[in-house]
């Protein structure tokens, strides 16, 4: 039953015991020091943990270690590493996008996972990315707005 | 020669006169600025930072605002009532003036110049627009900053503000979404992770724990049992957080030695008087609003950090009110004050007294049986909603009549509450939870209210805006449950609003007149009348649907405490299967902004809020206690769910700024009631406004 899995963090390779099944969640943030994903409900109801998995917004807090083999893990933390990224950080700067910052980590991830696949969404489609997302200090509005910013940046650097 | 009597200082340069509370140069090229008002995510850390800058001549990136800490900042008791930028930023704006009267006269000194020739930009000192090699950090050592900040240099004046009133970027906003930067984050050598089992209901006494099935299950775990405080400690998190899952299986608890005993509570409280009205209109309104329990909610459950060193006890925590809670954590540990120093570091939004302060007794009685080892205590979603302190229920019944002008004749209105202010300390109790576990006698034994000079708790906004002959407000407290409840933002003012509101709409209806004509007839206050004509405007008012046809306009308005900020909201609504807010106007004046972007992100994100509450949120108590809750048996408002926001300020600079941040709690519920009211032909008086209670109101016209 013991055994080690091997996965990929932000690029950087990860060996972690299979040992104890520890979510991805705590794992990142106490034994890979990346504390941008949150803890809010661990229960996979708030959307705070949201990292991406091959790609895919993923609850952090309800992902085993264990069944990562293979995966490529990417966390808040690498944002600022691309130019989706970059765009919706400096989006998300300029629209205020946010009172406390707590659930935005979650909220960026599952952004970018969105405009990488759909570079022009629909509002629709943006507030259905969103609608697993909380945020109780009521920045919804100009969340929103930031994304489609972002989307417009992006859209006329490529233009 | 008579001086003018000097203004009245704020109250927190009264409490904090030296210079040196304010305000230090100590690091070269940088100004770190001190004030006790702490970051809950409302960006009052920016909006005094520009103050301070402001006043300075500097610019902002050279002002560091300081973690608020007892061992360094001014003591300004609470961050809570819309007061910082009030009280905080009117003190801190007069001690940066003054600093910098200081350090020009100091520069004049040591120049054998005169001050009125010398002026500084960016720290450098200047002698008729030429560099003089001086500059503020190379004076500092010659100011005294022990000197009481006066009041009496004048600030600049506001045609001369050139920061101030503009929208400076939340420098912490981005760094803490993509990095660290709450208090969940903070990592000390050698931590130890912490979780409290709390008692199922308040003074349960704790009767067993299997230590051997806990041993076996989770190897590696220790137990802290003190009185009925449990706690786990261990060094995997994960372990220790699936443990606390399993807190039913190890744990097993008596109910209370003695059940709870309605605590004392002062008489019903007259805040306004005045004799039953003679004649006997014929047209009355008799008609009671209420609302449940209201969850705080913060996104990220309460955690506190503790280490026991050297015999000092450290504290970091996200608490509202550091030097309060220092206060009841030495009394409820047995030390002195001087040997406990708390030290504020970011959480999640918060909204008044959640849980915060809770968790940092807790982490303070797991530090001391784990000397030297730092403490890091987190609690869970569960017990986030369910165990820390909540809005309280609240119930308002208004009895008015109409004479024969369509005027209101009469108005009485009786409060009945459950406290809103029950702070550590207040009232002379701990108020922590597990004050109450180490030891049961240290519940509350009476409770009182805020006082109405601080704007009262159950109080607040009950007495209405309007021109009202014989208006009569009473207020009762209801201490029966043993429900914890405290300060949500706004307090009462959140459904008394509500109450007046939706009543000034019945009696428009009983006048047959419209709503907005209605308030307008009983209103005299000019910057009230302006914000509600203004959202009137902004909405186009009555709208173009009419009564009972699905969809609806309603509008709400209040100042704030009766004394900040004046807010008018028109919502628009529509009501089918459901009730949807589609559109909110808001038309805000909150006198001069200092950030107007910041003072909008309070506004909407108040609004917003509000709006959860009023349509979705309660708490149903089970066998008179809080059942366990989540997001699913307790929904927030969704993305899917916002409506269409415009908000718009109302700015005359001559008018001194007011907060802002709680503003919107009131009118917005108002506002979307009386719109569900129009839209379905039918009124909800009980909060929240959720589909079922359209059905059952619907069923029972």
């Amino acid at each position: 039953m013991s055994g080690m899995v091997s996965f990929t963090v932000n690029g950087t390779p990860v060996t972690a015991p299979t040992e104890g099944d520890e979510a991805l969640l705590f794992h990142l943030r106490n034994r890979l020091g990346l504390t941008a994903a949150r803890f809010g409900c661990g229960q996979e109801q708030c959307g705070a943990c949201i990292v991406q998995i091959d790609g895919q917004p993923r609850y952090a807090c309800g992902t085993s270690v264990a069944a990562l083999e293979g995966c490529a893990v990417t966390t808040p933390e690498a944002l600022s590493g691309d130019p989706v990224g970059q765009a919706l950080i400096q989006a998300f700067a300029a629209e205020t996008a946010g009172q406390c910052g707590y659930c935005l980590a979650g909220i960026l991830i599952s952004a970018h996972a969105l405009l990488s696949a759909s570079p022009q969404p629909s509002q629709d489609q943006i507030i259905a990315a969103l609608d697993r997302h909380l945020c109780r200090c009521g920045a919804n509005g100009a969340i929103l707005r930031a994304i489609r910013r972002a989307a417009d940046t992006l859209a006329e650097a490529t233009a | 020669m008579n001086a003018a009597p000097a203004p009245a200082l704020p109250k927190s340069l009264q409490d904090n006169p030296a210079l040196g509370q304010w305000l230090s140069l100590a690091t070269p090229g940088r100004v770190a600025i001190t004030p006790g008002k702490v970051e809950l995510g409302q960006g009052i850390a920016t909006a005094l930072a520009q103050i301070a800058a402001e006043e300075l001549d500097l610019p902002l990136s050279r002002i560091d605002a300081q973690p608020v800490d007892t061992d360094l900042s001014a003591n300004e008791g609470l961050t809570a009532g819309s007061q910082s930028v009030e009280i905080s930023g009117a003190s801190l704006r007069l001690a940066a003036a003054q600093a910098r009267a200081a350090l020009l006269d100091a520069a004049a000194a040591r120049l054998g110049a005169d001050t009125a020739s010398l002026t500084c930009d960016d720290g450098t000192i200047l002698r008729e627009g030429a560099a003089t090699g001086l500059d503020f950090w190379a004076l500092a050592a010659d100011l005294d900053w022990q000197q009481p900040v006066t009041g009496q240099i004048e600030p600049k004046p506001v045609a001369a503000l050139r920061l101030v009133g503009t929208s400076a970027p939340r420098a912490d906003l981005m760094p803490k979404a993509t990095q660290g930067g709450f208090i969940h984050d903070l990592t000390l050598p050698d931590m130890l992770h912490a979780r409290v089992i709390r008692q199922p209901v308040r003074l349960a006494r704790l009767a067993e724990v299997d230590q051997a099935w806990l041993a076996r299950r989770h190897p590696g775990l220790s137990v802290i049992r003190k009185g009925d405080f449990l706690a786990l400690t261990g060094d995997d998190e994960y372990q220790l957080h699936s443990a606390h899952l399993e807190a039913e299986f190890f744990t097993r608890w008596d109910d209370p030695a003695q059940p709870w005993h309605p605590t004392a509570t002062p008489p019903e409280t007259a805040i306004m008087a005045a004799e039953p009205p003679v004649n006997a209109a014929n047209r009355r309104l008799t008609a009671r609003y209420s609302r449940q329990s209201i969850a705080h909610g913060s996104i990220g459950p309460s955690c506190a950090l503790a280490q026991w060193l050297d015999g000092r006890l450290t504290v970091w925590t996200h608490s509202q009110g550091i030097f309060p809670l220092r206060a009841v954590i030495a009394r409820t540990l047995g030390l002195a004050p001087a040997d406990v120093r708390v030290i504020h570091a970011d959480g999640s939004g918060c909204y008044g007294h959640n849980g915060a302060d809770d968790a940092a007794l807790d982490a303070a009685i797991v530090a001391m049986e784990r000397p030297g080892r730092p403490i890091r205590l987190q609690w869970s979603r569960e017990d986030e909603l369910s165990r820390g302190p909540v809005g309280a229920a609240m119930s308002a019944t208004i009895e008015a009549a109409l004479d024969g002008d369509d005027r209101v004749a009469s108005w009485r209105m009786s409060v009945t509450s459950a406290p809103h202010a029950q702070r550590p300390g207040f009232g002379g109790f701990a108020n922590l939870t597990s004050a109450e576990a180490l030891d049961p006698s240290s519940r509350p034994l009476q409770v009182e209210d805020l006082p109405q000079a601080a704007g009262g708790g159950a109080s607040r906004n009950a007495v209405a805006i309007y021109d009202l002959p014989g208006q009569d407000v009473r207020v009762r407290l209801d201490a029966e449950s043993p429900v914890r409840t405290s300060s949500l933002r706004a307090l009462g003012a959140h459904l008394n609003v509500y109450a007046i509101e939706s009543a000034m709409d019945e009696l428009a209806a009983l006048a047959g007149a419209d709503p907005l004509r209605f308030r307008l007839r009983h209103l005299s206050d000019p910057r009230c009348r302006a914000v509600l004509e203004q959202a009137a405007q902004m909405a186009g008012w009555p709208g173009p649907d009419g009564e009972g046809e699905g969809r609806s306009m309603g509008l709400g308005v209040a100042r704030y405490k009766n004394k900040s900020a004046w807010l008018a909201a028109v919502a628009q609504v529509s009501v089918d299967e459901s009730i949807r807010v589609e559109r909110l106007w808001l038309a805000v004046d909150a006198g001069r902004l200092i950030n107007p972007e910041g003072a909008r992100s309070q506004i909407e994100g108040g609004a917003l809020q509000s709006l959860s509450w009023t349509t979705k949120e309660g708490i149903a108590l089970v066998d008179g206690r809080i059942p366990p809750l989540d997001w699913d048996s307790y929904p927030i408002l969704r993305f899917s769910e916002l409506p269409q926001i415009e908000t718009r300020f109302i700015i005359d600079p001559a008018h001194p700024p007011l907060g802002a941040g709680e503003a919107a709690q009131g009118p917005v519920a108002a506002a979307i009631g009386n719109a569900v009211a129009r839209a379905l032909g039918a009124r909800l008086r009980d909060l929240p406004l959720t589909r079922e209670r359209m059905m059952q109101t619907l069923l029972e016209e």
